[in-house]
């Protein structure tokens, strides 16, 4: 089948692909760039574990079209951490126990990330209408809540949440 | 694996008229309901004519005379969140706040909304039913828990998905139409066909054509409207029972007052008994029991629906409460 060029900036990295009509931008990402952090899970749309920022948005993958993203940014899960540092949100989850399975984690840390972007202090409802689109079948999402409320404030500490270890003050 | 089509996305809106007027052509705004659709192989589709070089299709600007023109790839996200939308018809931001995830809403558009395919499971799924050409309604037989109770007439069960459309038809909008005869405006109250009209298009859109506008009047001085939308799951979800309140009140009194059903009907679902019930009246306690009964005036519940009469009652009866 015949390809079309399209250039992608992913994780800061600008690159030139050849891709098919019906190749979604997650298959682009995951099979072509090798980026297999972003998950699918339903492929339509439902659980967020292919969650990537466009443009600084997050969109489900799945459900675009590579050749719609043409000349768009593209973040990943991958884009994160700075060379093996993990970002503050990541270790957060770490920390937090919010991380079970896994599966539903690289949607989750972009959607927190894409949240912590536009409002750096968000309260726990508009944190949790920002996760709405992510499922997560393991951890009862409490302890997700937490690790990015964290990480939005590890300074103030986190009455919330329920673990010692991390950097912040936890009662 | 998506099956295989071809890919324009024209630049003019006369290419994009002549791409579309092609059998098997589609029309791809914010993608969201085409790709599941095409997923899930209940269409076929051979060429996708994209939307997304037409500039003049996204954002919302302000008419001379204080209504609201939004273009049809302006993305829910924008509408939601956009300040005269908030102001003007609060209804409209509260609707489009409730379509599906903050990640669909930040792909799907305005237009794409109003135009999605049924959700009904049988529809989705692998079941060759009368909107697929086939001869039988599986939902009316089968699982119609989250069916229809107006508007079926017993031949097709579907509710119509969409979040926005009974705000906007509430609040009297009109859409904007180009095709291959130029272009026309058709009020989103006669946008939507019943099966009774016709079984394979949910819509009168003709082939080649395509919404590039949506049209708001301005807002009366006491114009109130708001949506609520009753859901299985908070977090994401189809409506089971919506409704859509645009209403002008006078001292207390409903001078006019229009009224939309979702979760309810194969179409957006005028409820001319809820606003006759309270048309000229104060909104009291009594005027507010009569418009909740008054709902389920005309309903045809199936057997593992009826539940749904006593959410929209409960919903008619919180949501004048809470506008008055």
């Amino acid at each position: 089948m015949q390809t079309i060029d399209i250039t992608l900036t992913v994780n800061d990295q600008q690159q030139t692909l050849p891709v098919k009509s019906n190749d979604t931008l997650l298959e682009v990402i995951r099979d072509y760039l090798d980026l297999t952090g972003s998950k699918e899970g339903c492929g339509e749309g439902v659980c967020g574990s292919c969650t990537v920022l466009l443009d600084g948005h997050p969109v489900r993958a799945c459900l675009t079209l590579a050749l719609e993203a043409d000349g768009c940014a593209v973040t990943t899960v991958e884009g994160l951490a700075d060379e093996d540092t993990l970002s503050p949100l990541q270790q957060s989850f770490i920390d937090h126990g919010a991380v079970q399975c896994g599966f539903c984690t690289p949607g989750m840390l972009i959607s927190a990330k894409a949240l912590l972007d536009e409002n750096p202090s968000p309260d726990r409802q508009k944190l949790r209408q920002a996760l709405s689109g992510n499922i997560c079948r393991c951890t009862g999402y409490a302890k997700i809540v937490d690790a990015v409320a964290h990480a939005a404030r590890p300074e103030s500490g986190c009455p919330d949440c329920h673990t010692k270890d991390s950097g912040g003050d936890h009662d | 694996m998506l099956p295989q089509f071809s890919y324009v996305r024209p630049d003019t809106l006369q290419d994009t008229v002549r791409h579309l007027k092609e059998k098997n052509a589609a029309i791809h705004a914010g993608g969201t309901d085409l790709i599941g659709c095409l997923r899930d192989g209940i269409m076929q589709v051979d060429k996708i004519v994209s939307l997304n070089a037409l500039s003049d299709l996204h954002g919302i600007r302000e008419t001379a005379d204080g209504g609201l023109v939004i273009g049809a790839l302006t993305t829910i996200t924008e509408v939601a969140e956009n300040l005269l939308v908030k102001q003007k018809y609060p209804g409209l931001s509260q609707g489009s706040s409730e379509v599906a995830s903050p990640q669909l809403r930040n792909q799907g558009t305005i237009g794409g909304n109003l135009c999605q395919k049924p959700r009904c499971w049988y529809y989705r799924g692998e079941f060759h039913c009368l909107r697929k050409g086939g001869n039988t309604c599986y939902a009316l037989d089968g699982e119609h828990q989250f069916h229809a109770i107006f508007g079926h007439d017993l031949i097709c069960v579907i509710t119509h998905p969409s979040d926005t459309a009974p705000p906007l038809a509430a609040l009297s909008a009109q859409l904007k139409i180009s095709g291959p005869e130029g272009s026309r405006t058709v009020p989103v109250e006669n946008f939507y066909l019943l099966p009774v009209e016709d079984l394979e298009t949910e819509t009168v859109l003709k082939p080649g054509e395509v919404i590039t506008h949506i049209v708001l009047p301005a807002p009366a001085k006491n114009l109130r409207s708001s949506y609520r939308k009753v859901r299985a799951r908070r977090s994401w979800d189809f409506a089971l029972a919506g409704l859509a309140l645009a209403l002008e009140i006078e001292n207390d009194t409903v001078t006019r007052g229009r009224v939309y059903l979702s979760g309810a009907a194969p179409v957006p679902w005028r409820s001319r008994p809820v606003e006759e019930a309270i048309t000229g009246r104060k909104l009291d306690a009594a005027t507010i029991q009569k418009a909740a009964l008054a709902v389920v005036e005309d309903a045809n519940p199936l057997p593992e629906n009826t539940y749904k009469m006593d959410l929209f009652k409960g919903v008619v009866e919180e949501e004048l409460n809470a506008i008055r």
